[in-house]
């Protein structure tokens, strides 16, 4: 009974509107807005995983919405992959919502800005995993591009704004580009379907100038190196629980959105490939470095985003001989580093909450007072760096599998190394934790909440290191 | 035959969930804390006990669970396997004894016996670990389990140390990890096999040796393999009982078992002969042994001096396995069970002298005989066993080894041997003249009074207990059910058609 009540409900819209509803109604009445936002979030999260089950029972869905099939109307698909990525979106969601109910709770003004904001910016997210056709894509792009620089705002203070300045320039800029690019595939095909484009587009300059910039509309939103200038401010400025959804959601969408492309249109040739996985490189090892110099933990921890999302596109060059793995890897490395990244960033708001600064030297025996913060902080830097048992190692097993079954020595060694330079930044962190500082701080209590949070996101980050062959076999048939 | 998957999982769980349990104890409640401890590592025992009757018996040991796409987790209770388990059990009851009595009163005991917990249970997953992935996850888990223990502290050379500790050990890591995973994209199986895997895919013996090296390499970081030993003498600002169980069971026995694993299970030691690696490894050993007890001569800290002789000792492991012939590996492979029990034996007497009068430093000894004599005592005879004293243990590790060595037409081997039990004499004996024959000085550094008895007891009942294992296993060496003999039953396995 219960299955077929499952089967029968349209989750995909409800993952839809119940955030928009919630969005709205948190908006409406702004003084029970974290109430509201608290019980949107948990719908939210149901519905999505939901959609999960949905699609782990009966396959891949679609849904005509209104009755109206594509091309006229609006179609909402959802394979495998837009599983995933709505399940990780609805833990990561999950969590920092009720981290953020406690965390705000200080600071009212906030409170009623960020509920709409975030909740706003979640229905976005799930449309963008479910949409169907290129135009639809470019419309939640747009919306969760603008929802997100508002929250960056939201913290209210000089650098903040800055950040959230530039965030919004490249923003537009980002969905411009792509824009353009569904603009002229509209032009020369006649429809924004990605199943029809799929099928109509034929190679050529009719194909390679749009597909062109919508792939660097959609590097520039992802921050991969040398795109990647206005992240760490961006990311690292905004409130924790703000910080924690751009790091680990939201840029995972306009990846996720690239990868949608990519296996529509299977570009030929090795050159871009190859272009992506050295920019992917670079990214890994100036991503490190610039975090191993940081002073101050929210920032290291936005340049560790740099680095990570450089991981993502190791896949490109390697996808060639055995696609399913180099595939499989890079996107389980983002769904790990979704849930990593996030509590990373709760555990370091946490951090700051308690003593006030984020000076990296000054951590002064975090560890006796936040041994739990501290945990998820660590468990979180274990899966960044690829270390056994965690999510992050089993993407860069993956991935190393694909390098080394062609030979491809290169990307091991850049993959191992980055590694390395990860585990060391992460545990220069923890050693200063252990020890005292030479000066006194004031302290502030955190709430368990707080604490709890983070380290249960932290630890499905690790609990990954063992779901592999459950998850993996829900993309098949997506990769190309 | 059937397979029995739950009991590997249950001997994980019985420090793992002690430990979790732990973290989540206010620090005054020192009776659960007492409790659990105790109780789990007696359960582990008990656990064992059952699954050695089990094999005994013919039962399969072995739990299985896919991990990355096919490659499997794998814990699989074979007789090396259980040779390990059991000495990590054993010394872990005894070390969770010694360490209750020792850091009464100071702060953070939650933290430093979860962690500790942690530490065993990866340690014994380690041993278990049925393949070469599943070898790596707990190798990795092990540095990270061990890095708080290290830095418990919390001074800045702690946090200094804890550095130094995690850049060799992740290093370490990443060779393990690129030979692993090498290995994998020519063979496409990870799994330990008597006698090895990797002869039959008919690979470049060229790649094999450098697959060989990154692996050995690897786990030498932990085995403190010279010159990659330089984190172990800087770890010693860690509390002694964390000192006794690093050099004797966790960390540097899972560097040795790892080589152990490797020569045997992965590449098969006929097979490894025949490639050539062998002798490199030998030699290395043999270095590593000069070395580490050349350095122990000139340390005036007793722990420095105590973990140089470790350098030296635990290459014993490594020596017996790579001169190839079925007599030295049992001296090898009797050694790991030996030298811990002899090691843990000398820090915790070292731990003694320090907690009870403040003594750190070997010129500080004088004396001390008079005043500790039980603990001395068990300092003495494990020094003789160290050096190689019948009928210690360590002199039948020595035999064995020698003998092995002559067997296969080694003789340096001989003189290695003979040239490191005199450094032994020469490093241990002034400590035991001095300990006994010298007049104690007037008042001790910072004495702790034990109501007129030599120290608590918890302090002394665990190294008179290991000592006394250690000197029972060389008196009744070829008795059954002593080390000697599972080790004999083990080497068996290893060679052969």
């Amino acid at each position: 009974m219960i299955h077929d009540w499952l089967a029968g409900m349209s989750w995909m819209v409800w993952a839809i509107v119940l955030p928009l509803l919630g969005a709205v109604c948190a908006f409406l009445f702004p003084r029970r807005a974290a109430v509201i936002g608290l019980s949107g979030a948990f719908l939210t999260a149901g519905a999505a995983l939901a959609v999960l089950l949905q699609i782990i029972m009966g396959g891949p869905r679609s849904y005509a919405l209104g009755g109206w099939g594509a091309p006229l109307g609006i179609d909402l698909v959802a394979d495998g992959l837009s599983a995933l990525m709505l399940a990780m979106t609805a833990i990561v969601g999950a969590a920092v919502s009720v981290y953020a109910r406690v965390y705000l709770a200080s600071s009212p003004d906030k409170v009623k800005r960020f509920w709409p904001l975030w909740l706003f910016l979640w229905a976005a997210l799930n449309g963008l995993f479910q949409a169907g056709d290129a135009f639809n894509l470019y419309v939640t792009l747009e919306l969760l591009g603008l929802s997100a620089v508002a929250l960056v705002a939201l913290t209210g203070s000089g650098p903040a704004l800055w950040g959230a300045m530039r965030y919004l320039l490249v923003s537009l800029l980002g969905s411009l580009a792509y824009l353009l690019g569904v603009a002229l595939l509209y032009h020369a095909y006649g429809t924004v379907d990605l199943a029809l484009l799929g099928e109509r587009a034929d190679g050529g300059l009719m194909l390679a100038v749009p597909l062109g910039a919508m792939i660097a509309g959609l590097l520039l939103k992802t921050g991969l190196f040398p795109f990647h200038v206005w992240l760490p401010p961006a990311h690292g400025s905004a409130r924790a629980p703000v910080s924690a959804l751009l790091s680990g959601l939201v840029v995972k969408a306009s990846f996720y959105l690239l990868l949608r492309l990519w296996f529509t249109f299977v570009p030929e040739g090795q050159g871009v490939p190859l272009l992506l996985g050295s920019l992917g490189a670079a990214a890994v090892f100036w991503g490190s470095v610039q975090a191993l110099r940081q002073k101050r933990l929210k920032l290291l921890v936005a340049y560790s985003t740099v680095a990570q999302l450089g991981y993502l596109f190791i896949a490109f060059p390697l996808a060639g001989l055995d696609p399913a793995l180099a595939w499989g890897g890079s996107i389980y490395l983002a769904l790990s580093h979704a849930l990593a990244k996030g509590a990373m960033f709760l555990a370091a708001g946490s951090i700051m909450t308690q003593g006030g600064h984020d000076e990296i030297a000054e951590l002064d025996r975090v560890v006796d007072r936040m041994p739990l913060t501290l945990a998820a902080f660590a468990l979180s830097g274990i899966s960044l760096a690829g270390l056994p048992p965690s999510g992050g190692f089993v993407g860069k097993w993956m991935l190393l599998q694909a390098a080394l079954a062609q030979g491809q020595w290169f990307w091991a060694v850049v993959m191992i190394v980055g590694g390395l330079l990860t585990a060391t930044y992460v545990f220069r962190v923890l050693g200063f934790a252990f020890t005292k500082s030479p000066h006194e701080h004031e302290r502030h209590d955190v709430p368990p909440t707080m604490e709890w949070t983070a380290l249960l996101l932290a630890l499905g980050a690790v609990a990954l290191g063992f779901v592999a062959p459950w998850a993996l076999p829900l993309l098949d048939g997506v990769l190309p | 035959m059937n397979t029995n998957a739950w009991l590997p999982l249950l001997v994980l769980a019985s420090s793992l969930v002690p430990g979790l349990v732990i973290f989540m104890l206010p620090e005054k409640a020192v009776a659960w804390r007492t409790a659990l401890n105790l109780g789990g590592a007696v359960v582990k025992i008990i656990l064992l006990v059952l699954m050695m009757i089990g094999v005994f018996h013919g039962v399969q040991y072995e739990f299985r669970l896919p991990l990355v796409p096919g490659i499997d987790f794998v814990l699989h209770a074979d007789a090396l396997a259980l040779m390990f388990v059991n000495l990590s059990a054993v010394l872990w009851l005894a070390t969770t004894i010694y360490a209750i009595g020792y850091l009464e009163d100071s702060p953070n005991r939650s933290r430093f016996f979860g962690y500790f917990s942690l530490c065993v249970t990866t340690t014994v997953g380690l041993a278990m670990a049925g393949n070469l992935l599943t070898f790596l996850v707990f190798y990795e888990a092990l540095t990270l389990t061990t890095y708080p223990l290290v830095v418990h502290r919390g001074t800045e050379v702690a946090r200094k140390a804890g550095r130094s500790y995690l850049a060799y050990t992740l290093f370490g890591g990443v060779l393990v990890l690129a030979g692993t995973i090498w290995l994998y994209s020519l063979t496409g199986t990870l799994e330990f096999v008597d006698r090895g895997f990797v002869a039959g895919f008919g690979i470049d013996p060229g790649v094999l040796r450098m697959i060989f090296a990154l692996l050995i390499l690897g786990v030498g970081v932990k085995a403190a393999l010279v010159p990659l030993h330089g984190w172990l003498p800087q770890a010693m600002v860690a509390p002694a009982p964390v000192s006794a169980l690093l050099h004797a069971v966790a960390v540097v026995k899972a560097g040795a078992f790892g080589i152990v694993r490797i020569v045997y299970d992965v590449f098969g030691i006929e097979f490894a002969a025949s490639l050539g690696v062998t002798l490199p490894l030998a030699v290395l050993a043999a270095i590593t042994i000069i070395y580490g007890s050349t350095r122990a001569l000139f340390q005036d800290d007793l722990k420095r001096r105590l973990a140089f002789s470790t350098v030296s000792q635990v290459s014993y492991i490594a020596l017996g396995v790579a001169i190839a012939g079925p007599i030295a590996t049992i001296g090898g492979l009797v050694h790991l069970v030996h030298q811990g029990f002899m090691k843990i034996t000398l820090f915790f007497c070292a731990g003694n002298y320090a907690e009870t009068l403040g003594v750190h430093k070997v010129s500080q000894l004088a004396g001390v005989g008079r005043r500790m004599p039980w603990t001395t005592g068990a300092f003495t005879l494990a020094a003789f066993g160290m050096i190689g004293v019948p009928p210690m243990v360590g002199f039948v590790s020595k035999w064995y080894l020698g003998l092995g060595a002559l067997e296969v037409g080694q003789g340096w081997v001989v003189l290695v041997l003979a040239g490191s039990s005199l450094l032994n004499a020469a490093y241990f004996l002034p400590i035991l003249r001095t300990a006994w024959f010298d007049p104690p000085p007037d008042e001790w550094p910072r004495e702790r009074d034990f109501g007129g008895k030599e120290t608590a007891w918890m302090l002394l009942l665990p190294p008179l207990a290991t000592v006394a294992a250690a000197l029972a296993w060389g008196l009744f060496a070829s008795m059954p059910g002593t080390p000697l003999d599972w080790v004999q039953f083990i080497a068996a396995r290893k060679y052969g058609p």
